[in-house]
């Protein structure tokens, strides 16, 4: 009995993680058809957020308030990835509706991008990069209008930017020859995102040991999917967007204003990638390489349950992580002691936490042959399911 | 091709400096690297120097690795930068100053052959240091061995290999894992469990500590792997609580991003050193705790060949100048140390040799010894140095305080615990064909 | 495209063979070598061109084919170099007495051609065939084969005992005919060989893509359903061409192989994989000689950047990603067909070139009905 309940809540508590890192891929997925795959990278940032909080609250005069440090970097962290995620949407997604594989590709580009940029940000970078963002932006303002009539003016604006951008590289490594400037914000090194105190322990109950952090993440999710769920079923903007959802073009003839609900919900998922980078933090390592530790189990939770169903995502989540941590710590084999050799060789082959991945994965695999549209497909009757 | 810079400027500022002078080649992407490699290397020789002589400097730079190798490399610049102002190598009444070509392995071992290829034929260096994973090395190694080239690499590891053409000054077996094995055995308790990285480290590793305790009345009581990067650990712990309910001893030999997991996940389920477990990590030096935090560490063990906290004049010497480079809250490392005292133990055996010529300064490598920040260190005929055991506690400050000190001991390659290759030695002084491996 | 006549015809032909065989005596070993291997990534490029460009089939999971290709000439070489009876090395390492069945096969040279691109081919078509027998598509496919090369990485990087894990298998030792593989003059002989095969895969995927099945294959990217009810079966060209994929990515992996002197499961990486779709989409999907040019032209610059500037080559590669999806659909390949040279020179202020009637051709209201034309065609049918 007591390895039935071991077993239910370590399997709660990695399923949690996946709901909580899927989660807002599937709100992105599932309604706009979106595939992002830099959605592990606004996970890191949301990490990496987290670290910027705790140090504010490490010393000076926040320091009494570092136990809570963490209440104050979740809404923080849903900002940054959110905002970031809402730039992502204007400048490159956006050009890119309906074209799902090439989506595909152009978020991969972007994951690259701001893994690096995260290495090597340092104030002179920082400097540069906003001069030459506000210097393109600001040059067709500030040129006489006529230049932007002309056959030419496509190069103009290509050569605008450009020159934008090498001004700022310019200024970058001009002041990167300043030593307080040049020091890097994070370097390529893991950062050190320390929980408080409560966070770290465990509580026990009867033979069942829970550490505080998993509840706490348990908790997260939670609230997280109860505010999501609340948010699409209430409110209006939700409703606009489950509206979309169904039929942009009566929708945007009903005057709904698509463009902003395709950023909103850009945004929400987003910004539920950075949640779950707070919550990361509480297990592991915070690295630039972080998200792309979560984003493949992502996609499997989101394909096993089903697009378009948050329910779906939180039964793939749950069940990926029971069936992860029963094949990885091989408890088959305390339920059944007595199975036969083959079989025993078997389990135990498979019960290392890298031949569960593989398991797991291939039984996901298999799984898809028989329900193709995951576990809760959407009704319809399209040809193009 | 920066390093050609003649002024010996502090290296901290120029190297950091790097990332922005990076970003001007970025805009200009290929055209600009295309001039930059042209116009590398030789410009300005004169000076004091009578000549240049090319090192390769080969670690990964960006991905998984480059947390752990940025400061092995770090090193080695910083001893080729002292060499360089104390006159550079004297060879035959020459004054040669060393210039480091940067590579970047890229955590990905296929890069690292290739780049390897890329130092010896392009390049044409004089000797290449580097690696970090045994992936990386054992990637590394036919192409030094095709090439008969030869290779300086840092890092303790599993042993069970003696090439010709690589000179390992980090620690073999007998000088960390088996010591510290011997170690707990005597102090800690009879019943481990191993935890390691999924690669050749950690479960070669794995396999001689078996065997050792085998014969020494201990007791394996479980093993598991996680792959590299993962931070999934729940299922280890579970394991860990089923076969040491009551404490025990675990050795860690996990490497990379999966021990702030795994400390952290273990601090959570109670298996603390407070609740009768002690925990032995191999691959977590200063470097790391600071990363983990060392409030998740403290307590635990780990066993080096160099801790920043080892009280010599050379020990404090060599991070008081590492410091005034790299930054007041670096710390340094057992490879950082080790990485320094390569570079030193190469340059000490070309002018032994009187040339840079590879295969000279390989034949007068064995024997040369230099004052490394551990101690005197000295290269052995099985080209592995010998080196100071030592046995560390984790402190509050991300500092070790030092518990054992077994003092020198001398290297060995083939293993005598396992039964494959019991009875083998290594010795490349003899002339014969199976100088690698032979029966003693 | 206007047909060559004469000698016009031969000459693309004659300056391949004629750089051929320059080319080793010009470039020191090293670059000759790194061309060579990038030469043979442009065959997996093709194969990925053949099922994405014309198919409409995104699969991220191409670096199984091509590792398993690798291992299978890897284990091969693995066992050439060793005297008889003996086991490769690293068995002992983990106690292996005797060498597991599957290796076995792999003693015989005949064999080994055969399964470098027969087994990869088959992983295809079976795994194609589940996927594509339920009408699986579009980003599912894309993840489904991700996620099976997941699969396969942390299989092969978790078996010490079968296959040395991560730290694959050296070729450089192995003896071919005589010579040390990772000697120049063998690396010389494989370089030719790669300019061989890289042809002979070319003429491949242009025999198959000018017919009927080429036809078939486009229909299916276009509009799969149409294509269904016209009483075609798109499984089995589906699953033909992504076996054919498949096969091409093997013996590009083998290749690779003995060109790198290396084979691990690091060629079964996410990323690599996807750096395969960027190659093609760089040079241009959906015309052959771009995909084997991106793959050349990408790895190429990829390694004089990171010779030079390693930490700018990720901002480089993103920024690359996000040029070509946005602004070159077509890649560079398709721009320069398309005239996008020319549409530059224009903005600039020349007279543009008319191929044949200037006064049609030349019609602002020709040039903007072609332009719309070309933006709805550059979205296919919206049906992914």
């Amino acid at each position: 009995m007591d390895l039935l309940y071991d077993t239910l809540f370590n399997g709660l508590a990695i399923g949690s993680v996946l709901v909580l890192a899927a989660l807002g891929l599937a709100v992105v997925f599932g309604l706009m058809g979106v595939i992002n795959m830099a959605h592990g990278e606004l996970m890191m940032l949301g990490a990496y957020t987290t670290f910027v909080v705790q140090n504010l609250f490490k010393n000076g005069p926040l320091e009494t308030l570092f136990p809570v440090y963490i209440l104050v970097a979740i809404p923080a962290a849903f900002v940054v990835s959110g905002l970031a995620g809402l730039l992502l949407e204007k400048t490159v997604i956006r050009r890119l509706y309906g074209r799902p594989l090439e989506t595909l590709l152009a978020t991969w580009g972007v994951s690259l991008i701001l893994q690096q940029f995260v290495r090597s940000v340092s104030s002179a970078f920082a400097i540069g990069l906003v001069l030459a963002v506000v210097l393109g932006v600001l040059f067709p303002r500030l040129s006489p209008a006529s230049l932007w009539r002309q056959r030419w003016t496509p190069l103009v604006g290509v050569g605008s930017w450009i020159v934008s951008g090498l001004i700022g590289i310019a200024v970058a490594s001009l002041l990167g020859g300043v030593r307080v400037l040049d020091q890097p914000w994070f370097s390529a090194r893991n950062i050190d995102v320390t929980a408080p105190i409560w966070l770290r322990g465990s509580l026990d109950l009867g033979a069942l040991n829970m550490p505080t952090a998993r509840l706490f993440i348990i908790a997260l999710t939670a609230a997280s999917l109860a505010a999501v769920m609340w948010f699409l079923q209430k409110s209006v903007w939700g409703i606009r967007i489950r509206a979309v959802t169904q039929n942009r073009s009566m929708s945007d003839c009903l005057g709904i204003p698509t463009e902003t609900v395709d950023a909103l919900t850009f945004l929400v998922g987003s910004g539920l990638a950075g949640v779950a980078g707070v919550a990361v933090t509480l297990l592991g390592s915070v690295g630039p390489n972080l998200g792309g530790n979560y984003i493949v189990d992502c996609f499997m939770v989101v394909v096993l349950g089903g697009v378009g169903k948050l329910l779906g995502t939180v039964v793939a989540a749950l069940g990926i992580g029971v069936l992860s941590y029963v094949i990885g710590s091989g408890s088959l084999l305390l339920v059944w002691p007595a199975m036969p050799a083959g079989l025993n060789e078997l389990v135990t082959f498979f019960a290392t936490t890298s031949m569960a991945k593989v398991l797991v994965f291939a039984l996901i695999v298999v799984f898809l042959q028989f329900r193709p549209a995951g576990l809760f497909p959407p009704k319809g009757r399209l040809v193009e399911a | 091709m920066k390093s050609s810079s003649q002024r010996p400027s502090p290296l901290g500022a120029f190297s950091a400096r790097k990332t922005t002078l990076r970003l001007v080649g970025g805009a200009t992407a290929l055209a600009t690297s295309m001039t930059l490699v042209a116009c590398g290397g030789g410009q300005e020789a004169g000076g004091q120097f009578d000549g240049e002589v090319k090192v390769g400097i080969l670690h990964s730079r960006s991905g998984t690795m480059a947390i752990s190798e940025n400061t092995v490399a770090e090193a080695e610049l910083m001893a080729i930068d002292e060499i360089n102002k104390a006159g550079g190598v004297k060879v035959g009444g020459k004054k040669l100053k060393i210039v480091p070509i940067e590579e970047d392995g890229a955590s990905d071992w296929p890069t690292f052959a290739e780049k390897s290829k890329k130092l010896i034929d392009q390049d044409q260096v004089a000797v290449v240091f580097g690696g970090w994973t045994s992936a990386s090395r054992k990637a590394m190694l036919p192409v030094f061995e095709a090439k008969d080239h030869f290779l300086f690499y840092p890092i303790q590891y599993e042993g069970q290999e003696c090439s010709k053409n690589i000179f390992y000054s980090g620690a073999a077996p007998n000088q960390q894992a088996e010591p510290a094995v011997d170690w707990l055995l005597k102090n800690k308790g009879k019943d481990f469990f191993l935890v390691g990285s999924d690669y050749v480290y950690p479960r070669t590793a794995n396999t001689i500590m078996k065997e050792q305790l085998k014969a020494s009345g201990g007791k394996v009581v479980g093993e598991d792997y996680l792959p590299l990067g993962n931070t999934e650990v729940a299922p280890i712990i579970a394991k860990i609580k089923q076969a040491l309910p009551k404490g025990g001893v675990i050795v860690n030999t996990l490497n990379g991003d999966s021990n702030v997991a795994f400390f952290k996940q273990m601090k959570a389920a109670g298996i603390t050193p407070a609740n009768g477990y002690s925990i032995m990590s191999f691959s977590i030096a200063e470097e790391e705790i600071a990363a983990i935090g060392p409030e998740y560490l403290e307590g635990t063990y780990a066993a080096w060949n160099f801790f920043q906290s080892l009280d010599t004049p050379a020990s404090k010497e060599f991070t008081k100048n590492f410091k005034a480079k790299y930054g007041e809250n670096r710390v340094t490392n057992d490879p950082a140390e080790a990485a320094y005292m390569m570079i030193y133990l190469w340059a000490a055996a070309a002018e032994k040799a009187g040339t840079v010529d590879d295969n000279k300064v390989r034949e007068a490598l064995i024997g040369v010894s230099f004052d490394a920040p551990e101690g005197k260190v000295t290269v052995m005929p099985n080209h592995h140095v010998e080196k100071r055991v030592l046995i560390g506690e984790v402190q509050k400050d991300g500092m070790f305080k030092i518990l054992q000190d077994k003092g020198f001991v001398k290297p060995v390659a083939w293993n005598q615990f396992v039964p494959e290759t019991k009875g083998y030695t290594c010795d490349w002084t003899q002339k014969r064909p199976d100088a690698g491996k032979f029966k003693m | 495209m206007p047909v060559l006549r004469g000698w016009k015809r031969w000459l693309p032909w004659l300056v391949v063979v004629a750089l051929a065989l320059i080319l080793p005596a010009v470039l020191p070993p090293f670059r000759l070598n790194l061309l060579g291997r990038f030469l043979s990534l442009g065959i997996v490029a093709l194969g990925i061109d053949l099922i994405w460009g014309f198919t409409g089939l995104l699969s991220l999971g191409q670096g199984i084919f091509f590792a398993l290709g690798g291992y299978g000439l890897g284990m091969y070489l693995q066992l050439r170099s060793l005297a008889p009876g003996e086991l490769p090395e690293f068995f002992g390492l983990y106690g292996v007495k005797t060498l597991p069945a599957f290796w076995q096969p792999f003693n015989s040279p005949l064999f080994t051609m055969l399964a470098i691109w027969v087994i990869p081919a088959l992983v295809a078509g079976v795994l194609g065939y589940l996927v594509f027998r339920n009408r699986i598509k579009g980003v599912y496919f894309s993840i489904l084969t991700q996620a099976a090369l997941l699969v396969f990485f942390n299989f092969f990087n978790g078996q010490q005992k079968l296959i040395n894990g991560t730290n694959g298998l050296k070729t450089d030792t192995a003896r071919i005919f005589g010579d040390l593989v990772g000697s120049a003059a063998m690396q010389r002989n494989l370089f030719w060989l790669t300019v061989v095969l890289v042809i002979a895969c070319w003429l491949l995927c242009r025999w198959l893509t000018r017919g009927r099945f080429g036809d078939a294959l486009i229909a299916i990217r276009d509009d799969e359903p149409r294509l269904r009810f016209t009483g075609y079966n798109p499984t089995a060209y589906k699953t033909i061409v992504f076996a054919l994929a498949g096969a091409m990515a093997g013996v590009s992996g083998a290749l690779y192989t003995v060109q790198s002197g290396i084979v691990s499961p690091q060629f079964m990486a996410v990323p690599f994989s996807i750096e395969m779709v960027i190659w093609v989409a760089v040079g241009g999907r959906g015309t052959l000689i771009g995909a084997v040019l991106g793959a050349v032209l990408i790895n190429y610059a990829k390694s004089l950047v990171s010779e030079a500037l390693p930490e700018t080559w990720l901002f480089i590669q993103g920024g690359l990603f996000l040029l070509v999806v946005t602004a070159l659909p077509d890649g560079l390949v398709g721009w320069w067909t398309a005239g996008g040279p020319q549409q530059i020179l224009a903005l600039m202020g020349s007279t543009p070139v008319a191929p044949t009637y200037p006064q049609l051709d030349l019609d602002p209201g020709v040039l903007a009905e072609k332009e719309q034309l070309r933006s709805v065609g550059s979205q296919p049918g919206g049906a992914e």
